[in-house]
């Protein structure tokens, strides 16, 4: 895909201006999955915003975000990182067999403890 | 109807190079009014002025067109040769023919012809000028510094040694402000008490200048040179003038477990205190809120030690009625309110102050001595964080925080590090930074010797969570130049708080009519040119009601206030601008709409007696402009509905006249 | 065929202190731009009444362009962002009408902005030429 094209596709589908960072690093010092990720919740906003998206949509950082939410809570900006990410995510997903969860995965990960609800919402998140 | 002279001006060859003058003078003749009409080669040259003179005299003139250049240059010049021949000075006006016709335009044909158009467009409005003549209005030789902060301290030092009587109004009971709260000033580190007081007790010494403190502006009528205040004194229970600030009732005052402002609440005061030992006025001030003498009616004990007899539990407060004829707000900041940054763990942990709190710690004079001590358990702190930046350049849809950078915040987390570093060889201190900005003389040098001699961390990135666990406070950050997270169990966090305006700044704003920004902060007549004075005219601004500063720049800008106020009060009358809006009576329905438009508070509404054709009388409620208030932009002409309101020098008449006579 | 070449008529109204300086800084620069456009001097853009405009398309002006100092460089600090929303509410009804949107204009000229006064007249000019003579809102009773 068009790289112009994707970046301004993950801007529009997460409502998020980039532009408006001032690179302070506040979502990345309150991420609780920061030392899970590769790329952290700053460098996500500052490569879409340069449009270096492909090394994004390949990483496994995209399914540790957990959508707390803490970046966008205290982002004194008011970017919203955690909205980029779900998008770029979106994007990863919405691509051809790129489906990261299947209906055959379930009955391993299955106990009790596991509400319905759970698995409704990794299906959202991780299907297309 | 107006006998009008018409002079073209060749000035050399600039406008004759292009305009045929010669015609342009002819053409002109032939318009409704003019009577007499010529061309010379330099109208504003004392020969030209002269022709000016003497044709008034010969032909009988009532009014003047000049076509020449811009009115910018000249119009002044002319307006004083119309003087000089009699007429009144606004009855010239110019036709751009150089800047706007022959200089822009080079065919001779097309540059004549808009010529003519242009001289056209000023005969059609001459023939509607009226003689205008200024008004004057007295000036009070007394100026009025609401604030006793550093910026008020100056402002008002400097207009008393001017020699002009100055009242400082200081809604706490000592002046001082912020900085006799503050411990050292960068980046020199001299003593903020050492360079301070002493510009207090010349205040307090002074006789020109009167000290209101424990007061407020309650009330302000009028305009420049003659401003009515109002001024509340409240009532602080001691006789100001008896009082010898000896301190007896504040050591013997049983009620001592009242929270010290001064201190920022990190220890207690007595009910009737002293806020500091320097204070000025040094006297005792009973707070109303915990005296159990004033709530329940006993123990009077202050009264019973006091050898002066000074106190007075009857007193009431008092209202003082004065006349300015200046006012300088100097009302100063805050930091801001910590409530909305719950990740910072301020409201939930003692360890976690603010930098003005850190000052108070570190100040010999605070609650701990001097000495850096934990609030919470008093223990001396080893890891100390700082983080800059605390609700500052925060995105208005954030929600929190403010949008302006503070200014000050970069330079004293830089001075507290280095001073605690210097201190304490033993303790580890962490600067989180956005960005460091030093813009200043010194600033940086002073910054980099935190970093290079005294090892202070400088780690790029903001704090996301702070998280108290045990004795210790986990601060989770982000390390962006290194690519990591970072997690402190720091002793101490001191936050750079954001400062905001003063809550008192927007009631006085709407008292003074004195326009703010949205950030609250005072704005200036003109952000570069006239940055002391407010667009009200007779209102200056002093330090940081106008917006973030340091002590140097709030000291220069109270001196440049100081200087316009002087320049102010050393004229006996005020000489206006005649070119200003006036309301037709007759025609005005009393809607308020003008009112509300007037960037400077010039119109008000009045009840007037009319007296209608049937002989009986009207109460009406009319406009009144006042003339030396409005500045003529004309505004309020615009909005008005019923078309009462006009401009002298710019009436819709005249120019409607000038549409017309242009698309003729 | 045209027999005479058509000119349009431009009543510029420019505030003293910005606009109006900017015209006088594009003449002592010797920037170029129509002669058909005349200025009428007003100490601020928020002085210029609807109805000056309206007059000016009455009696047959082709374009009305209206300049003051660039928001919140006011010289009475804030009477352009008066003249910003009247304007706007004007041109809408102008349009309304059949008075085109490139018949009005409003622009934010400083005293430095010479260059800028010119190339906006000169932008100006154009486009109203392109557009033609306006009859819509002609009175012509005018004329007479």
């Amino acid at each position: 895909m068009n790289k112009k094209y994707l970046r301004e596709d993950i801007i529009r589908m997460s409502g998020v201006n980039p532009k408006k960072c001032m690179r302070c690093g506040k979502c990345s010092g309150t991420c609780p999955a920061y030392d899970e990720m590769e790329y952290h919740p700053h460098q996500f906003v500052s490569m879409v915003e340069s449009g270096d998206i492909e090394p994004l949509l390949e990483s496994d950082s995209l399914y540790r975000c957990l959508t707390c939410f803490a970046c966008v809570e205290r982002c004194p900006r008011g970017v919203e990182p955690a909205k980029l990410i779900e998008a770029v995510r979106l994007t990863a997903i919405r691509r051809q067999g790129a489906n990261r969860l299947t209906p055959n995965d379930i009955p391993a990960m299955l106990d009790d403890e596991i509400p319905q609800q759970a698995l409704v919402s990794a299906f959202r998140k991780y299907t297309k | 109807m107006q006998r009008i002279g018409v002079f073209v001006c060749w000035c050399g060859s600039n406008i004759a190079g292009t305009v045929d003058v010669v015609a342009v003078a002819e053409a002109l003749k032939k318009e409704p009014g003019v009577v007499f009409s010529t061309d010379y080669q330099y109208m504003c040259s004392q020969a030209g002025q002269d022709l000016i003179v003497s044709s008034v005299k010969e032909h009988n003139l009532t009014g003047l067109v000049i076509c020449s250049c811009s009115p910018r240059m000249h119009e002044a010049t002319f307006r004083k040769t119309a003087q000089v021949a009699g007429l009144n000075p606004y009855m010239v006006e110019i036709a751009n023919i150089r800047e706007q016709c022959s200089w822009v335009h080079k065919d001779m044909p097309i540059g004549t012809e808009k010529a003519i158009i242009l001289g056209k467009a000023a005969v059609a409005k001459v023939n509607l000028n009226a003689p205008l003549t200024p008004g004057e209005s007295p000036v009070t030789k007394r100026a009025l510094v609401i604030g006793g902060g550093i910026a008020g301290i100056q402002t008002a030092l400097d207009i008393a040694d001017a020699g002009f009587p100055v009242d400082i109004v200081e809604k706490k009971p000592t002046i001082g402000g912020k900085m006799a709260q503050l411990d050292k000033t960068f980046p020199t580190l001299d003593c903020a008490a050492c360079i301070l007081t002493p510009k207090m007790v010349d205040v307090a010494q002074h006789e020109n200048i009167r000290i209101f403190s424990y007061s407020e502006v309650t009330d302000v009528k009028g305009f420049i040179g003659n401003f009515d205040v109002t001024i509340k004194k409240n009532a602080r229970f001691v006789n100001e003038d008896i009082c010898t600030g000896c301190g007896d009732c504040v050591t013997k005052c049983p009620q001592k477990k009242v929270p010290n402002e001064f201190n920022l609440g990190m220890d207690n005061r007595s009910a009737i205190y002293i806020p500091f030992a320097q204070a000025v006025p040094k006297v005792a001030t009973i707070d109303p809120a915990h005296c159990t003498m004033l709530k329940t009616g006993k123990c009077g004990v202050c009264s019973k030690v006091c050898k002066a007899n000074a106190i007075d539990y009857t007193q009431k407060d008092e209202f003082i009625t004065e006349r300015y004829g200046a006012i300088v707000v100097a009302t100063g900041f805050d930091p801001i309110s910590m409530d909305k940054f719950d990740e910072f763990a301020y409201n939930q942990s003692k360890d976690v102050i603010t930098s003005l709190e850190f000052e108070r710690l570190t100040n010999a004079a605070g609650p701990t001595a001097g000495k850096l001590l934990r609030p919470s358990d008093g223990e001396h702190p080893h890891k100390i964080v700082f983080v800059q930046c605390v609700g500052s350049r925060c995105d208005s849809c954030a929600e929190k925080g403010k949008e302006y950078c503070s200014k000050i915040c970069c330079m004293y987390t830089a001075k507290h590090a280095m001073l605690t570093r210097d201190k304490y060889p033993d303790t580890e201190v962490y600067v989180f930074y956005i960005d460091v900005r030093t813009p200043g003389k010194n600033f940086d040098e002073f910054y980099r010797r935190a970093v290079e001699e005294y090892d202070v961390h400088y780690i790029k990135g903001m704090v996301g969570k702070i998280t108290p666990e045990g004795k210790k406070l986990m601060v989770r950050a982000s390390d962006l130049l290194d690519g990591k997270q970072l997690n402190i169990d720091a002793d101490l966090v001191v936050l750079a708080t954001a400062i905001e305006p003063d809550k008192s700044a927007r009631s006085l704003a709407t008292m003074l009519t004195a326009s703010m920004d949205t950030n609250d902060f005072f704005t200036e007549a003109h952000p570069k040119l006239r940055p002391v004075e407010s667009p009200t005219a007779g209102v200056f601004l002093s330090g940081t009601c106008q917006g973030p500063k340091d002590i140097p720049e709030t000291v220069s800008q109270a001196g440049a206030a100081a200087s316009k106020v002087i320049g102010l009060l050393a004229k006996d009358k005020l000489k206006g601008n005649p070119c200003v809006a006036s309301s037709d009576e007759l025609m005005c329905n009393g809607c308020s709409s003008c009112e509300k438009v007037c960037p400077y508070g010039a119109i008000t509404y009045e009840n007037k007696e009319f007296r209608m054709p049937d002989r009986t009388t009207r109460v009406r409620r009319v406009a009144s402009v006042n003339p030396a208030v409005c500045q003529g932009c004309g505004c309020c002409t615009v909005t008005c509905p019923s078309g009462a309101m006009d401009l002298r020098g710019f009436m819709n008449e005249q120019i409607m006249a000038e549409v017309d006579a242009i698309c003729k | 065929m045209q027999v005479k070449e058509y000119k349009p008529l431009i009543v510029a109204f420019c505030c003293n202190w910005c606009s109006y300086a900017g015209a006088d800084l594009a003449g002592n620069n010797r920037l170029n731009y129509p002669a058909d456009v005349k200025i009428i001097r007003v100490p601020c853009s928020c002085r210029v009444n609807p109805m000056f405009i309206l007059r000016a398309f009455q009696r047959g002006a082709d374009g009305v362009i209206l300049c003051g100092c660039h928001p919140g460089d006011c010289h009475y600090t804030s009477g352009n962002y008066f003249t910003r929303r009247r304007m706007a509410m004007l041109f809408s009804m102008l349009d309304f009408l059949g008075i085109e949107r490139e018949r009005t204009r409003v622009e934010w000229v400083s005293a430095a902005e010479g260059a800028k006064f010119a190339a906006t007249m000169n932008d100006f000019v154009t486009q109203v030429a392109a557009l033609g003579e306006n009859k819509r809102l002609e009175d012509l009773r005018c004329k007479k």
